[in-house]
């Protein structure tokens, strides 16, 4: 690539992925003559890019599709949630946990996913309210299924009493960092988690690719001019719901790549805020409510993902006792979908 | 002598150099009713709307000439204005609160304040907003207003369940009750009502003209401006064609004047040969299109020939075709080539070789965000699988090599003009994504193809080039085409036979050479013995 | 009787209503397992809460009114609320004179606040309530800089205040709002605080209290009956319908009177009701009332009906919009201060998060929708809402065993009923549009 492919490619972003990319360039140097190495600056942000990379991900099926960002990815998350919890019931560990896991979280996912679908046909134009309430209920849902599911695994409950543990250690069934160890090697003092990489870099492949098909160009117009898709024969429902399908998915096995680079699966109200953050993510990355692109997934992850990471250590060494990154979320990730709704352009009911 | 109520003086308006208006005079006479008819684009709306003051008109150049009222040349810049002038509007989409009582619709944002201490001290304090409101005189207001119209409905009902033939009636009202009211402006009023209603609200307009209120009344029903104006002002292309008293006229002068004998351009001598087997035939077909609703239609299209489908905007011409594409909710009986069509099933549709070619190009016809090559096959792509590959032997991506070719071979066919077939539609002009729509229902091969307002928006160049082409199609590949158009001349100058909708029905078949006369009436929804 | 009903009427009446009945069986479940709590436990509970949340939902109703829909922009208003109080606080101020103070920083506050929030919903028109819910959060962001960071970070405070992290930069995560003067002792040189600084200015014993809101309730519906007999635009209620609320009014009078006569019934142990609160909550209801009758409340209304409409008839639609945005900050923000001081501790960083969840979701489980919304739905929301809130744990242990089985189930029904009730509510839009079109 020449300087000056770069520069128009860096001109043609959006202005507000300019500022938060301008903002984050700035912490990192900052960080840098503050004294930290950059080389751990972007290991977080290389790990932090994977673990999000399949939730951003999760996005682009259901914006193309028309129904707007997936607000209710809990809904995709549980289900992987779900899955991993039931992995490790059944006693796989290592490999064929992952395997399971996602077997499992696929075919969850595909259950709920094709009602969260239908419920957004019927509600037709109010989508991401709807949605978010959606993502909410379902959270509160699977907290008073974690506590009453009859699991047996001692490897997950309490010591005393009945339900599962808040966190689930994934040492336990030799699944931490299973995918981020796979081929990871140190470049620069930068460590790489090749196998992460290559799932999301793969996944958005693939769905890029689907997007080239007849079913996916199908979604894509319904998306762009539902009439355009209608008068070309196309169900634009059906469209919808094998979009939102794909979209749960994505966030059921997005959250079990998320869990192992963790280390822990995280139950209860953990999934609760998640979709916020992936929202603000593709958003970040140049998206709009009705259009996006695989690169905006990859930006916007990279961008605001590694902004919220590399804040606390920067800051913290700046202005010891306080943690902005809360503040950061809030704002950045809050104001990009604020910006968002506002270039939305609705007509008056 | 006293001066006109109204008088609009030499005016002249043009959009973007088109010229909608050509140095019309009318004089409008206190307590008058002056009837307004003319075809779509005769110039109608743009005179109402200059008489309203309307943005468009202003955000567009404003216009030449000028306007009188009693006499004294008046400006006006906004709606509101014209209500201060006395001059009010009954829309054709009403413009009333389902919600809201009777007298709460009549009057919106003229409340009356409750005259009261309190609210003198609440309106210093807070600003005049928060004065209470005083519904009992704004009841009376309302019942006064009703009365005058002969209602005898109770003005605190709420609006949602009453009969829609309500709803001109209080809209009149609301208008009536404007203080000081001149002039008010009916826009097909009777065109929702009923035959008794109809009847009701031509009462009431006599009833307000003896009252001194002048009304301009614009209606495509002859039968009803022979009935009830003093005067009728005819509109053609934008120029003023007469304006007489109807005592002095008739139904069939009307007709004939709003058409006028035109020259039909580039008409090929007829000499094609029509074969006797039915393509298309339908049975009683019903259409829910909002503003195009068809209400029961009998067709039957011979194969090979060019029909045309005529009449005046919103009478139901276009439901037609959308009806019967599924595009719009229909009922009744289709069949095409003798097997039955099943409704409301687009697909299945197309898939039987019916090809589409939509009014609303942008809305409906095409991605503005994609490439030429990929508008013109996606349709048949995703009707009939074409133009894919498999990738890995079982994922079917879309061919892009094959797309780029076909679409470049009807860029060459159709004279599409382009950067390259990469280009989006929306950059393309008017004419050319027009092309690019026919182009995709073109690769479907299909062997009945509907094309509505095939002309709307294009330069008269293009506009030769699109009926060229659709000639070229039927002559030698003997394509059965039905064209859907609100321009006569056009219908004319390429169809075999021309059927007029009016109402939602079939007003009749006319031959392209069939007299001004015969469109006029038939267009008007008048019987040709009358 | 039975016969007469139409089923599809029932069918109607349950759609329209599922919420509330979900709730009502709900609540009827909770009491029944947990029966072993006496009367006066839950009707202190219910009280408090009742007296603590009301002002806050009955801050939602004129946005509705105005088309805005259901403001869980409030928390914005709540902020405002938050901090003024602060500022109050942080200069020990307290009392009948420190409350007005801070209803007073208040106002401005709210009204830039509600000014941007109003901005933001016209910019944003058509998704209103998700941009609501946005700003909420958004609002939180800045709020948090500024209270956590900027004050001791970009403002400098004297070290060492009682009120700040011992670093010197934020303000702690919990402060107090100060004793009420009458349990500071004579002694001390304690300067009373904002603690029931409104519910303690005049206090009743429950059943005289009882009494006199019944009576009160009594006079209104005989006078509105009157009234609407003698004015043929307004509705009569049904001879029935006017006759039961006599009825139960009666019957509250004469529990009252039983509550006086024999102290140690079964209405012992209600503690006393805080008349100066329900006098503000009643204002407030009045003024809701009073606005619907003005000028600008007959325009919100109009805007809300159809922007289109009130646009052609001259309406100002974008300010109308933003003045509802205003009156509902302001209120909401007032609401924050009387919640806080019958609560008595801040939670500096979280006291604010769910006003706007808890306050909508009582709202719509009174009966309310996205397009309507009255005092009495605001007024039996609350009441449905927290007796939810009271017996949910009892809910929980009946199922499972696990009390916090309870507390996972109440935040499943807060936003379950939200998601219900705008669900139903849309879906209901949407299926009218369709039938609309089809033939």
């Amino acid at each position: 690539m020449t300087k000056t492919t770069a520069a128009s490619f860096i001109k043609r972003l959006p202005i507000p992925t300019l500022i938060i990319g301008g903002f984050w360039v700035f912490i990192l140097i900052f960080g840098v003559t503050q004294g930290l190495p950059l080389s751990s600056l972007l290991t977080d942000t290389v790990r932090r890019f994977g673990m999000w990379g399949l939730l951003v991900l999760a996005m682009v099926p259901s914006i193309q599709s028309g129904t707007g960002p997936n607000f209710a990815l809990p809904v995709g998350v549980v289900c992987g949630l779900l899955a991993m919890v039931c992995a490790i019931e059944f006693g796989f560990m290592g490999a064929g946990w992952l395997t399971a896991s996602v077997i499992m979280a696929i075919v969850f996912a595909s259950i709920l996913g094709l009602g969260y679908g239908k419920l957004m046909n019927a509600v037709k134009g109010s989508e991401m309210t709807i949605a978010t309430y959606t993502g909410f209920s379902i959270t509160y849902l699977f907290c008073i299924l974690w506590m009453t599911l009859p699991f047996t695994s001692p490897k997950m409950g309490w010591m005393l009493g009945s339900g599962l543990r808040n966190t689930i250690e994934l040492g336990t069934v030799n699944a931490n960092q299973i995918i981020n160890n796979f081929l990871a090697f140190d470049l620069f003092g930068v460590k790489i988690p090749t196998g992460m990489l290559l799932v999301v870099f793969g996944s958005c492949f693939l769905v890029w690719l689907f997007f080239r098909s007849k079913t996916g160009s199908a979604i894509s117009a319904g998306g762009m001019n539902p009439m355009f898709a209608k008068a070309a024969g196309l169900n634009v429902d059906r469209s919808r719901i094998i979009a939102n399908i794909i979209s749960t998915a994505l966030g059921a096995v997005g959250i079990i790549v998320y869990s192992q680079s963790f280390g822990f699966t995280a139950l209860y109200d953990a999934p609760l805020m998640m979709a916020f953050q992936a929202v603000a993510a593709i958003l970040v990355g140049g998206a709009t409510a009705g259009r996006s692109k695989i690169i905006h997934v990859i930006i916007g992850t990279m961008i605001f993902q590694g902004l919220l990471t590399n804040t606390p250590p920067v800051l913290g060494r700046a202005f010891p006792g306080t943690d902005l990154t809360e503040i950061m979320r809030l704002v950045v990730g809050n104001g990009i979908i604020l910006y968002a709704l506002a270039q939305v352009k609705r007509g008056d009911k | 002598m006293e001066p006109s109520l109204l008088s609009f003086k030499n005016i002249s308006k043009d959009y973007a150099g088109n010229q909608v208006l050509k140095d019309v005079n009318i004089e409008i006479k206190k307590g008058e009713i002056h009837a307004l008819i003319g075809e779509n684009g005769a110039g109608k709306s743009t005179l109402m709307n200059i008489l309203f003051g309307m943005s468009v008109i202003h955000n567009t150049g404003g216009f030449e000439g000028s306007m009188e009222i009693d006499g004294v040349e008046t400006v006006i810049k906004s709606p509101f204005e014209a209500m201060e002038h006395g001059i009010g509007m009954v829309h054709q989409e009403f413009m009333l609160i389902p919600g809201f009582t009777i007298t709460e619709n009549i009057k919106i944002n003229r409340e009356i304040p409750k005259k009261a201490i309190y609210n003198e001290i609440t309106g210093k304090l807070f600003g005049n907003r928060m004065r209470t409101l005083d519904f009992r005189a704004m009841n009376q207001d309302a019942r006064a207003a009703l009365d005058t119209l002969g209602m005898d409905i109770e003005e605190f009902t709420l609006l949602r369940g009453l009969p829609i033939g309500y709803m001109q009636f209080i809209e009149i009202a609301r208008e009536i009750d404007k203080k000081g009211i001149k002039l008010l402006v009916l826009d097909e009023p009777t065109a929702v009502l009923a035959e008794s209603e109809a009847d009701n609200l031509l009462k009431a307009m006599r009833n307000l003209a003896s009252q001194g209120i002048a009304i301009i009344f614009i209606s495509h029903r002859l039968n009803e401006i022979i009935n009830v104006a003093d005067m009728v002002t005819i509109l053609r292309d934008g120029e003023l064609v007469v304006t007489k008293p109807v005592s002095d006229t008739n139904a069939i002068e009307i007709a004939e004047l709003m058409i006028g004998r035109r020259v039909v351009i580039d008409k090929e001598e007829s000499t094609r040969e029509l074969s006797d087997d039915i393509a298309l035939s339908v049975k009683d077909l019903h259409v829910a299109m909002a503003g195009e609703r068809v209400r029961g239609i009998d067709l039957s299209v011979r194969r090979g020939e060019i029909f045309g489908i005529g009449g005046l905007a919103g009478q139901g011409k276009l439901g037609i075709a959308n009806g019967i594409m599924g595009i719009y909710s229909a009922k009744g009986e289709v069949s095409f080539e003798g097997k039955t069509l099943p409704l409301n099933n687009t697909r299945a549709v197309l898939k039987s070789g019916v090809g589409y070619v939509s009014e609303d190009r942008k809305g409906v016809g095409l991605l503005l965000d994609e490439s030429i090559a990929d508008n013109i096959v996606f349709t048949d792509m995703q009707i009939h699988g074409s133009f894919l590959k498999k990738f890995l032997g079982f994922i079917s991506l879309s061919d892009g090599k094959n797309v780029r070719k076909h679409a470049r071979q009807m860029i060459k066919d159709l004279d599409i003009r382009c950067t390259s077939e990469l280009q989006h539609t929306g950059r393309l002009s008017g004419g050319n994504q027009q092309k690019v729509c026919v182009a995709s229902a073109l690769t479907q091969k299909p062997r009945l193809l509907f094309v509505s307002e095939p002309t709307r928006g294009i330069d008269i160049g293009a506009k030769k080039l699109i009926l060229d082409l659709l000639r070229k199609l039927s002559n030698e590949q003997g394509m059965t085409i039905i064209i859907t158009s609100s321009e006569l001349v056009e219908l004319c100058s390429i169809c075999d036979r021309i059927a007029i909708v009016c109402e939602g029905r079939l007003a009749g078949i006319l031959p392209p050479d069939a007299t001004p006369v015969q469109f006029g009436l038939m267009m008007s929804g008048m019987d040709m013995g009358e | 009787m039975l016969r007469g009903l139409d089923k599809s009427k029932v069918k109607a009446f349950l759609f329209d209503n599922i919420v509330t009945i979900i709730f009502v069986v709900f609540i009827i479940v909770g009491i029944i397992a947990s029966s072993e709590l006496p009367l006066s436990f839950y009707i202190n509970e219910l009280m408090a809460r009742f007296f603590r949340n009301a002002f806050l939902v009955l801050a939602l109703i004129i946005p509705v009114m105005a088309g805005l829909g259901l403001n869980f922009g409030i928390v914005v208003g709540a902020l405002a609320g938050m901090l003024s109080i602060i500022a109050v606080r942080f200069f020990d101020g307290g009392g009948i004179v420190g409350l007005l103070i801070c209803f007073l920083i208040a106002l401005p506050l709210a009204i830039l606040f509600g000014f941007l929030t109003g901005k933001l919903f016209n910019k944003t028109r058509g998704q209103e309530m998700i941009a609501s819910l946005i700003v909420g959060y958004f609002a939180d962001g800045v709020y948090q800089f500024i209270v956590l960071f900027a004050i001791g970070g970009l403002i400098t405070v004297a070290a060492g205040h009682p009120m700040m992290i011992p670093g010197g930069v934020g303000i702690l995560a919990t402060f107090d709002m100060g004793a009420h003067a009458s349990q500071i002792s004579e002694m001390s040189d304690q300067v009373p605080g904002l603690k029931y600084a409104l519910d303690w200015i005049w206090r009743l014993p429950f059943s005289p209290a009882l009494i006199a809101i019944a009576v009160c309730i009594l006079i209104f519906v005989i006078v509105q009956q009157i009234l609407a007999k003698r004015n043929p635009a307004w509705t009569v209620k049904k001879p029935w319908v006017f006759w039961l609320n006599i009825a139960v009014c009666i019957a509250i009078i004469l529990l009252g009177v039983y509550g006086i006569l024999f102290p140690r019934g079964f209405l012992w142990g209600i503690r006393d009701v805080p008349m100066v609160t329900g006098m503000v909550i009643i204002a407030l209801c009045l003024f809701t009332h009073y606005f619907t009758k003005t000028k600008l409340g007959q325009d919100c209304r109009s805007v809300g009906q159809s922007q289109h409409i009130a646009t052609v008839s001259g309406i100002n639609v974008d300010r109308t919009r933003i003045i509802a945005t205003i009156f509902s900050t302001v209120l909401a923000a007032w609401g924050m201060i009387i919640f806080l001081q019958n609560i008595g501790t801040v939670n500096t960083y979280a006291a604010h998060r769910q006003i706007g969840m808890f306050s909508v979701a009582a709202l719509l489980v009174g009966g309310a929708t996205t397009a309507k919304a009255s005092v009495k739905n605001a007024l039996i929301g609350v009441v449905l809402f927290n007796a939810m809130f009271i017996v949910s744990p009892a809910i929980g242990r009946l199922f499972s065993g696990n009390e916090g089985v309870g507390e996972y189930t109440r935040s499943f029904m807060v936003y379950g009923v939200i998601g219900l009730s705008l669900g139903l509510y849309i879906w209901k839009g949407v299926k009218a549009e369709r039938d609309k079109n089809l033939l």
